[in-house]
């Protein structure tokens, strides 16, 4: 249960923020473990890479790209919010037409695939 | 008188057969301690939380301790936490916060209670004059008054958080406060950036020294209830944000 005061866009884009930066620090020395396998036990590493191609890791995968994808905006958000002094409008019209350029290019990006 | 013409008001309503009520949770208590009492109100059409906060003190417990002056959103003495949001009871009307016939009111958060409704606005006022908020003033009495043009860049930024009225909505609203209590706060910290941008102030590294270090506008992590709750709709957040800019700025060898 959100407290009172807390329930406001901004409030949970810095939770977002906070929470997709933790599971990354939780997830990347994992990674990289995983990593170095390659260097010290490629054996071990060729049954690890057997075990994510169960469809349950892929769907991890999906959780994986969504933080990243949450954690990197939510940088680019802060950065915009504290060092470009600009008037909500401008604000709105920013995010309006990176929301746009996201909607359209990934529509491309499906047909890609 | 006031309070005569208050009562009359009051006993007309009684007397006008209106028996809706609602239910209001008050904190009661000093300091730490306390609990929340409920008190049965009339219901009427125009009624503000002051005016439900009131009619409990002049019908029901005189005892009730609370802080009020202006009644008309100038003062910023009347804030409190109403359904658990910073706001000020002046201007609230009941119709907008009331939830199913409910209402919770409690003293202003992240602030020490003296006692009921009436929080100690102390801490508050000391972190204003920490951060800087007094004038001082860059020429004498001697030289010719200072030409400052309403166009100025930093008069417009300097105008926008002038309507403060330090109400310590913000300050209640912040959770870097809760979560470090020596956080100069929003309030006081917008102090600092109207006073940065004043052309009158000559002294602005001195400005930005007292808003750098452990409980300066760096701890702000930009959650925005401040910009949020403020009554007066102004941008503590953006003007936090405007400080840790120039300290950024002044870090890398820019102009202060």
């Amino acid at each position: 249960m959100i407290r009172p005061h807390r329930r406001h866009p901004l409030w949970l884009a810095y939770m977002l923020h906070r929470l997709s930066g933790l599971a990354l620090a939780l997830f990347l020395p994992a990674h990289f473990w995983v990593l170095s396998l390659a260097l010290t036990d490629p054996d071990q590493l060729d049954q690890f890479l057997i075990f994510a191609d169960n469809p349950l890791v892929k769907f991890a995968e999906f959780g994986l790209v969504f933080l990243l994808a949450v954690h990197f905006f939510g940088g680019l958000r802060l950065l915009a919010l504290e060092f470009l002094p600009w008037s909500q409008r401008q604000k709105s019209l920013a995010a309006g037409a990176i929301a746009g350029a996201l909607l359209i290019s990934g529509t491309f990006l499906l047909r890609a695939v | 008188m006031r309070y005569t013409g208050f009562r009359k008001r009051a006993n007309r309503c009684a007397v006008s057969g209106n028996d809706k009520t609602m239910e209001v949770s008050v904190w009661r208590g000093s300091g730490g301690q306390g609990a929340y009492e409920i008190f049965q109100v009339p219901a009427q059409d125009n009624q503000t939380v002051l005016d439900v906060v009131s009619y409990i003190q002049q019908e029901i417990d005189p005892s009730l301790t609370y802080r009020y002056a202006c009644r008309v959103g100038m003062c910023g003495s009347c804030a409190m936490m109403v359904n658990g949001q910073p706001r000020w009871t002046c201007r609230t009307h009941v119709k907008k916060v009331l939830t199913a016939g409910r209402l919770t009111v409690a003293p202003l958060r992240n602030l020490p209670v003296i006692r009921d409704l009436a929080a100690d606005m102390d801490p508050f006022f000391e972190k204003w004059v920490k951060a800087g908020g007094v004038h001082k003033p860059g020429r004498s009495r001697d030289d010719a008054i200072q030409q400052v043009s309403p166009e100025d860049p930093g008069r417009v930024e300097a105008n926008k958080a002038i309507e403060c009225i330090n109400c310590a909505v913000c300050y209640a609203a912040c959770d870097t406060v809760a979560g470090s209590p020596d956080y100069l706060g929003p309030a006081a910290l917008q102090r600092a950036w109207t006073l940065y941008n004043d052309v009158k102030v000559t002294d602005r590294a001195a400005v930005l020294a007292s808003v750098t270090g452990p409980e300066g506008c760096t701890n702000c992590h930009s959650q925005g209830s401040c910009t949020r709750f403020c009554p007066n709709e102004l941008d503590p957040l953006g003007s936090v944000a405007g400080l840790k800019r120039a300290l950024a700025r002044s870090f890398f060898g820019g102009k202060g």
